[in-house]
């Protein structure tokens, strides 16, 4: 009893011991912090990531593929059929992306990927990163809509920055491109010399080549489309990656270079040996967003078929068509490592490459481990540099009441109980410490994004560029089991620093520090 | 005797015992068990109730030691009010710290009735000091962070465990106030020591001692931080104790004026006692 008498009387007195527990707040504060952020990105990260890649991707090494899809396809339901939500079948090239602004061709190299839209929806959430609502919900994503273009991100969480320019693409878009180059056509041919006219009538709107289309086409490529150029019919179609054709300005507007309705170039390698560069033209029909700027700035889709067929990718004896890779989706139970490593052991890893989605950004996600782990050993430093303030204060309190234990000894005081007393101390501290830490923790995690707004007001630096990430909001995740060991190893050390000194205070010979003075 | 204190009829509910314990009694109230270490000594005068013999004690200060007690032997009878005189340095705080088992003597032996002390295990010693010694000292030496109150009861908190204190916290705090109006503290129960005067706080102290209702008290210079009436007044409470209770008092004093106050004197000097 008087041991829990005196320690809640120290307490109450002593205030001095509460400062060497801010340090314990703080510490257990930045650390539930530091760790529901770390999680938060890790988190986002990954659904980003996974968003776009399907579970496991099954790949040649070459750019020329594997013929009969259809058989591979079947093998591979044969060995894990059973844990199969999808299969589709892809091509990926690497290109160059050309396409004018203000007159002038602007380049982008690029991984062009060939895919087939009916079945690569069930092996990708691709679908939901478009910015057209009906491709979002099951439409053709490869033919051009009338207007309705988000004007806004829809994505949740994101923050609501009008976009420019949106307002207009699609087919209206086309039309209007259609009549300026009409118009364009019209005052040039009432302008030029009669004498560089060609001979007789002819109208550039029936058919042949087009001065300008034959400039821009090198290398004597096919483009079949070319008779429909002034038309407001399409090109094959193409999705972009948000990235590469738009940049977000510091305001955090994004400006387009590009936009549904404009057509584009593409310029990638035929399937022979040595391969030929070949271009095409392709008509912008969507951009997908998946917020990763890795691949925002890096892929574009178009359609399998026409991909294949462009570039020749067809085998010469049995006609089959080849494909690069096959995407794979797993149903939600599956083990995805132990489906690869089957695959694996069936398919010759010198004709193929086969891995998760883990796998593919493993550098990335290993990179974020590790950051977190460093830095919750940093930070757990913090709150052991903490116990030794308690360590010091503890021992302070401990002389300055050697007299009064002395006086507990005298009045029949077991050393159990001088030491439970600055024990419990200890414990009371570490408790109150690691309870402010964990509220005042919780507190910053929620109001996260208006701490980080009034930093940046008061100092005038941007703390979090939302340009990096692409995350207008800093994402947070509270992990109840992070936590419970947070505030286990603080109050471990506060328990661990007032050991010494509650022994040092049972230890204590009564006579002499009845003497103290 | 008890009845002109007021105190012992009705303090004895709380420990069903009244005064007559032993220390075998209150060693074996802790449940332990209990072993007399040697036959007791035929020897021993009749009523002889602390009997020191050949107490010697040291101090070491780095390389030289410096003895202070040189072989003391002592009778304290029940019930008798001793004084030990002595200069300053001479031992007597030593001796009284010894003989309540603060203090562990390098040679000779301490005996309590029949029972042999000095070499008991801690948790037996810290048993003795809390139920059959009750100590006062120079310096008060009250708990600054308690009211007078809880200062009287901290004996009764240590000696018990909590849930039995929470059990008759009543009693004993009604015990604590009366001790407190015995010494005429009544109108202090919620001040601190800092809140209180010399006097006061001894005769905080002095109930303090009394709560757990001990055998011996054991008072080192009781009055020696008091001026002279201040002290003739603590002085006068430990004598009606003594003869109203018949508590046996052991005080040290270099006074000799407080040490007439006492029923026999005995002088310490270097380290070896002179009957007087």
């Amino acid at each position: 009893m008087y041991k829990l008498l005196l320690c809640w009387r120290y307490l109450r007195t002593r205030y001095i011991a509460l400062a060497s527990i801010i340090s314990v707040t703080l510490g257990v504060m930045t650390m539930i912090v530091v760790n529901s952020v770390m999680s938060g990105f890790s988190n986002e990260m990954q659904t980003r990531i996974h968003g776009i890649l399907s579970d496991i991707v099954f790949e040649s090494h070459g750019l020329e593929g594997f013929p009969d899809y259809q058989w591979h396809a079947a093998r591979i339901h044969e060995l894990v059929g059973d844990r199969i939500a999808g299969m589709s079948c892809t091509v990926h090239v690497p290109a160059m992306l050309n396409f004018q602004v203000g007159g002038r061709w602007v380049h982008r190299q690029v991984t062009v990927i060939g895919i087939d839209p009916e079945t690569y929806s069930t092996v990708s959430d691709c679908r939901q990163f478009l910015q057209h609502p009906k491709n979002r919900t099951g439409a053709d994503i490869f033919t051009l809509h009338e207007g309705g273009y988000d004007q806004q991100d829809h994505l949740p969480g994101a923050r609501i920055v009008a976009r420019q320019g949106l307002e207009n693409a699609g087919l209206e878009r086309r039309r209007q491109m259609l009549k300026r180059e009409r118009d364009l056509l019209e005052m040039r041919k009432r302008t030029m010399p009669q004498a560089l006219r060609p001979a007789g009538p002819r109208d550039p709107f029936e058919a042949g080549p087009i001065p300008n289309e034959a400039a821009a086409d090198d290398q004597g490529v096919v483009v079949k489309h070319e008779a429909e150029a002034l038309s407001d019919a399409q090109f094959p179609g193409i999705v972009l990656g948000y990235a590469l054709a738009s940049f977000r300005g510091r305001d955090g507007a994004d400006y387009f270079l590009s936009v549904p309705g404009d057509d584009v170039k593409l310029t990638f390698p035929t399937a022979g040996t040595p391969p030929k560069a070949v271009s095409a033209t392709f008509t912008v029909t969507d951009f997908y967003e998946s917020k990763m700027s890795e691949y925002d700035s890096a892929f574009v889709f178009v359609p399998l078929s026409t991909l294949q067929d462009m570039r020749g990718m067809i085998d010469p004896q049995t006609g089959a068509k080849c494909v690069t890779a096959i995407q794979i989706r797993l149903k939600p139970d599956a083990d995805l490592n132990a489906v690869r490593d089957k695959l694996r052991a069936s398919f010759p890893a010198e004709l193929y490459s086969i891995s998760t989605w883990r796998d593919k950004q493993g550098p990335l996600l290993a990179a974020v481990e590790m950051e977190t782990s460093i830095l919750n050993i940093l930070l757990f430093l913090i709150i052991a540099v903490a116990g030794f303030g308690i360590l010091a204060i503890f021992f302070m309190i401990v002389v300055e009441k050697t007299r009064d234990i002395g006086v507990l000894k005298s009045l029949g005081a077991s050393r159990g109980g001088i030491m439970s007393i600055f024990l419990a101390y200890g414990v009371s501290l570490g408790t109150v410490g690691c309870g402010a830490g964990l509220v005042l923790g919780l507190l910053f995690v929620r109001y996260i994004d208006e701490i980080r707004r009034m930093i940046e007001r008061l100092t005038g630096h941007e703390v979090f560029d939302p340009t990096i990430y692409y995350f207008q909001e800093i994402p947070t995740i509270i992990e109840p089991w992070t936590i419970a060991w947070i505030i286990g190893g603080a109050l471990l050390i506060a328990i661990l620093a007032s050991v010494l000194p509650a022994r040092r205070a049972a230890q204590l010979h009564p006579v002499e520090a009845l003497r103290y003075e | 005797m008890s009845e002109a204190l007021g105190v012992r009829s009705q303090g004895s509910g709380v420990r069903g015992q009244g005064s007559g314990h032993t220390p075998a009694t209150v060693l074996s109230q802790n449940g332990k068990a209990y072993r007399v270490d040697r036959p007791a000594p035929a020897s021993q005068a009749a009523g002889v109730q602390l009997a020191a013999r050949g107490i010697m004690k040291s101090y070491r200060k780095g390389s030289c030691v410096i003895p202070v007690l040189r072989g003391v032997d002592l009778d304290v009878r029940a019930g008798e009010f001793l004084s030990i005189v002595g200069q300053s340095g001479c031992g007597k705080s030593t001796l009284l710290h010894i003989l309540g088992t603060l203090d562990q003597p390098d040679a000779g032996s301490l005996q309590l009735s029949d029972l042999r002390i000095d070499n008991l295990s801690a948790s037996r010693r810290n048993l003795l000091r809390n139920r059959y010694f009750g100590m006062i000292f120079q310096f008060y030496h009250l708990l600054p962070e308690l009211t007078a109150l809880e200062n009287v009861l901290a004996p009764v908190m240590i000696g018990q465990g909590m849930v039995r204190y929470w059990a008759n916290r009543r009693q004993h705090k009604d015990r604590a106030r009366e001790l407190l109006d015995m010494v005429g503290l009544s109108h202090r129960l919620k001040h601190r020591p800092s809140e209180m005067s010399g006097g006061e706080m001894q005769r905080a102290a002095i109930a303090r001692a009394l709560i757990n209702e001990p055998e011996v008290l054991l008072a080192d210079e009781p009055t020696g931080n008091l001026d002279h009436s201040t002290g003739q007044e603590v002085l006068s409470i430990l004598r009606s104790l003594n003869r109203q209770r018949q508590l046996t008092i052991v005080m040290v004093t270099h006074d000799d004026s407080i040490a007439e106050g006492a029923d026999r004197c005995v002088r310490l000097k270097a380290g070896l006692v002179e009957h007087v």
